[in-house]
């Protein structure tokens, strides 16, 4: 063997090394989370009811239910979904096709960036001053998705930009020569085009917002509620009734933090089950943005 | 066209957005006339969650009640600012928070509604310990063990010479509060190595899977867990007793029974709703207490609360010395303290 074979050989085996590596390091990952999943399953398989979906809380965990709990939750991930994506994708359009190239735009995304790692709870602590004793929005679904949509912008934002930028130049390029303005430029074919990657990007966020515990509580989540917010409709015009956004709230982590709290085994098992039911929902809304994200790929030809 | 549409559009989102923005103000005196906010105690909660429970099915809905888990002490900060309208607490209102709510002008009821025995506990494997006394828990517990007192043999001669693994609630609970009190004899004295957690849940796997280990937890706690736990019975200065519902109904049970309180605004209070809901609260707790593994008070304890509701008599009756060891007829009677 001669040299060069030789060191051909040791970079191989070193190639095959790294890739073994990486599968055992993935398998791992992929194994904790499906031993969590079946460990879920197996405690809270047999709780799982239709009368589990449909209850208020209650002293007796058998009868307990996940109701308050995840209407709670759609309606806040509703909220936070209002209030940082419009915001969020806003933002980074303008950072990434109009900012001039100053100190001040670097500010703002260095900014950005560090707001992406602020821990939850400081989030929550700003919410307090300032959405419910500033703003006097109360404890209600108003502030917690609110407070949701604070913590997340700064992911939607970067999320968003990166979709914007892998968008090629040549295709701004083409649309100005045609005597384009940007706006237009930017509606009809920058967001379009970006749009799949931007709609993971809002998921991803979704996802990290729906088991927040720490920020709702202290803005003022609420442990019992045995009753449902307002209806967002009603009889009379405008038809459509925002009454619900100030009432009390509460969501899904909240409900499970209780139960597993309890001196109980039973809670515990119900605390299980509303793991279930959150990770099915986690998944519905994953679905869901697949399914857009693959329609609007279908539409794009270049 | 289309820009006729779109501003078609926008006016319609105009006037949804405005519609969104008025609102509070025209149903935040409506809303308060029907919701009653409770907060405070987790240790508390599992009692104002069976009476709220009970209290909606009983006004079929009429009243909404709402319970949080704020803790007592982040309670008490929205009590005093006049945010809540009952606050769980599983220790008395502190002398800084008192002056929270005279500065905030909260008059309140202080009322107690259970008892809650403090358990000392270890594993069923410990088998040389049985009883203990306060002055041996003390010897543990206080400050200046840190470090030092790390073997069973240096609290009795009698156990083994082995390591002496401490379990305790965190710095943030009340019962963390009140057995420092009750044992090292100054509130939030403790020595600092020990496994501490607020999840006392946590507590009790730690006490049960390590024979070395004490602890102390909520009854409500023992009582589930009694086949992987064994209570150590404490000797106050009367001979060992254990805890139970009975030792701590007849005050035997000393001086680690505790009781828990609901602190109600007087504001809140005169609105009708809040005053059937405390009544009901007071009527209904003896019973609905043991459920959730809780033990009632004394039939005369709950006589003199509701009678001090009635009469309108507001304050606290718990400054000025420790109540450690006193009998909860005995401090329902002394003079309270606005």
């Amino acid at each position: 063997m001669t040299p060069i074979q030789r060191k051909i050989a040791r970079h191989k085996s070193l190639d095959r090394f790294f890739a073994f590596e990486g599968l055992t390091v993935m398998i791992v990952a992929l194994l904790v989370l499906l031993a969590l999943v079946g460990q879920l399953m197996f405690d809270g398989l047999t709780r799982l009811s239709w009368q589990f979906l449909t209850s208020f809380p209650s002293r007796f965990p058998a009868q307990a239910g996940i109701v308050s709990a995840w209407v709670g939750t759609i309606l806040v991930m509703l909220v936070t979904a209002l209030a940082a994506i419009p915001l969020g994708v806003g933002a980074a359009i303008y950072l990434e096709e109009y900012a001039p190239n100053n100190w001040a735009t670097e500010l703002i995304e260095i900014n950005i960036a560090n707001l992406a790692g602020v821990p939850s709870i400081v989030y929550g602590l700003m919410a307090l001053g300032l959405l419910v004793y500033q703003f006097h929005l109360g404890q209600s679904f108003l502030t917690a998705g609110l407070t949701l949509g604070m913590l997340i912008l700064p992911m939607v934002i970067i999320a968003t930009r990166e979709a914007i930028r892998s968008v090629p130049p040549y295709v701004r390029e083409a649309a100005y020569a045609l005597g384009a303005t940007k706006w237009q430029t930017v509606r009809d074919h920058v967001v379009p085009y970006s749009m799949g990657s931007i709609l993971t990007g809002m998921i991803l966020a979704l996802s990290r917002a729906v088991g927040e515990t720490a920020p709702l509580i202290t803005v003022g989540a609420l442990s019992f509620i045995a009753f449902l917010p307002h209806p967002p409709w009603q009889e009379a015009f405008p038809f459509v009734s925002f009454e619900w956004l100030f009432d009390p709230f509460t969501v899904m982590p909240i409900q499970m933090f209780n139960w597993v709290s309890r001196p109980q085994e039973e809670f515990h098992v119900n605390a299980a089950a509303a793991g279930l039911i959150l990770l099915a929902m986690t998944l519905a809304m994953n679905a869901v943005a697949i399914v857009i994200r693959a329609r609007f790929r279908k539409r794009i030809h270049w | 066209m289309q820009r006729i549409v779109s501003i078609g559009r926008n006016a319609l989102l105009c006037l949804i957005l405005a519609n969104a923005l008025t609102m509070p103000v025209e149903n935040g005196h409506s809303e308060s006339t029907t919701l009653i906010k409770v907060d405070g105690s987790s240790t508390v909660f599992p009692i104002t969650e069976a009476v709220a429970e009970e209290f909606q099915k009983d006004t079929r809905g009429a009243v909404r009640v709402t319970v949080g888990i704020s803790g007592t002490g982040g309670g008490f900060k929205k009590f005093c600012r006049g945010e809540i309208d009952v606050q769980d607490a599983s220790r008395p209102i502190s002398s800084g928070e008192l002056e929270a709510c005279r500065a905030g002008g909260v008059q309140f009821y202080e009322l107690p509604i259970a008892f809650d025995a403090l358990t000392v506990a270890v594993s069923p494997q410990a088998t040389w310990v049985d009883s203990i006394t306060v002055a041996e828990l003390k010897t543990m517990w206080e400050p200046s063990a840190q470090g030092k007192v790390t073997k069973w043999s240096q609290i009795r001669s009698t156990w083994p010479d082995q390591p002496l693994k401490l379990v305790g609630a965190g710095s943030d609970s009340g019962t963390f509060d009140y057995f420092t009190e009750a044992v090292v004899g100054k509130a939030q004295a403790s020595r600092g190595d020990f496994t501490a957690s607020e999840d006392d849940n946590t507590l009790v796997q730690g006490i049960a899977n390590d024979k070395q280990a004490l602890g102390y937890i909520p009854f409500a706690y023992y009582e589930p867990n009694k086949k992987r736990l064994k209570a150590v019975a404490v000797d106050g200065g009367q001979g060992p007793v254990s805890p139970s519902r009975e030792t701590v109904e007849n005050g035997s049970y000393q001086p680690l029974s505790r009781s828990l309180f609901m602190y109600v605004s007087a504001k809140s209070a005169a609105r009708p709703e809040v005053k059937k809901f405390v009544e009901f609260y007071l009527a209904q707790v003896p019973t609905l207490a043991p459920q959730v593994k809780y033990v009632p008070l004394p039939p005369q304890a709950y006589a003199l609360a509701s009678e001090h509701f009635k009469n309108g008599r507001q304050g606290t009756a718990f400054q000025g010395g420790s109540t450690i060891g006193m009998k909860i007829e005995e401090l329902l009677r002394r003079e309270a303290k606005r």
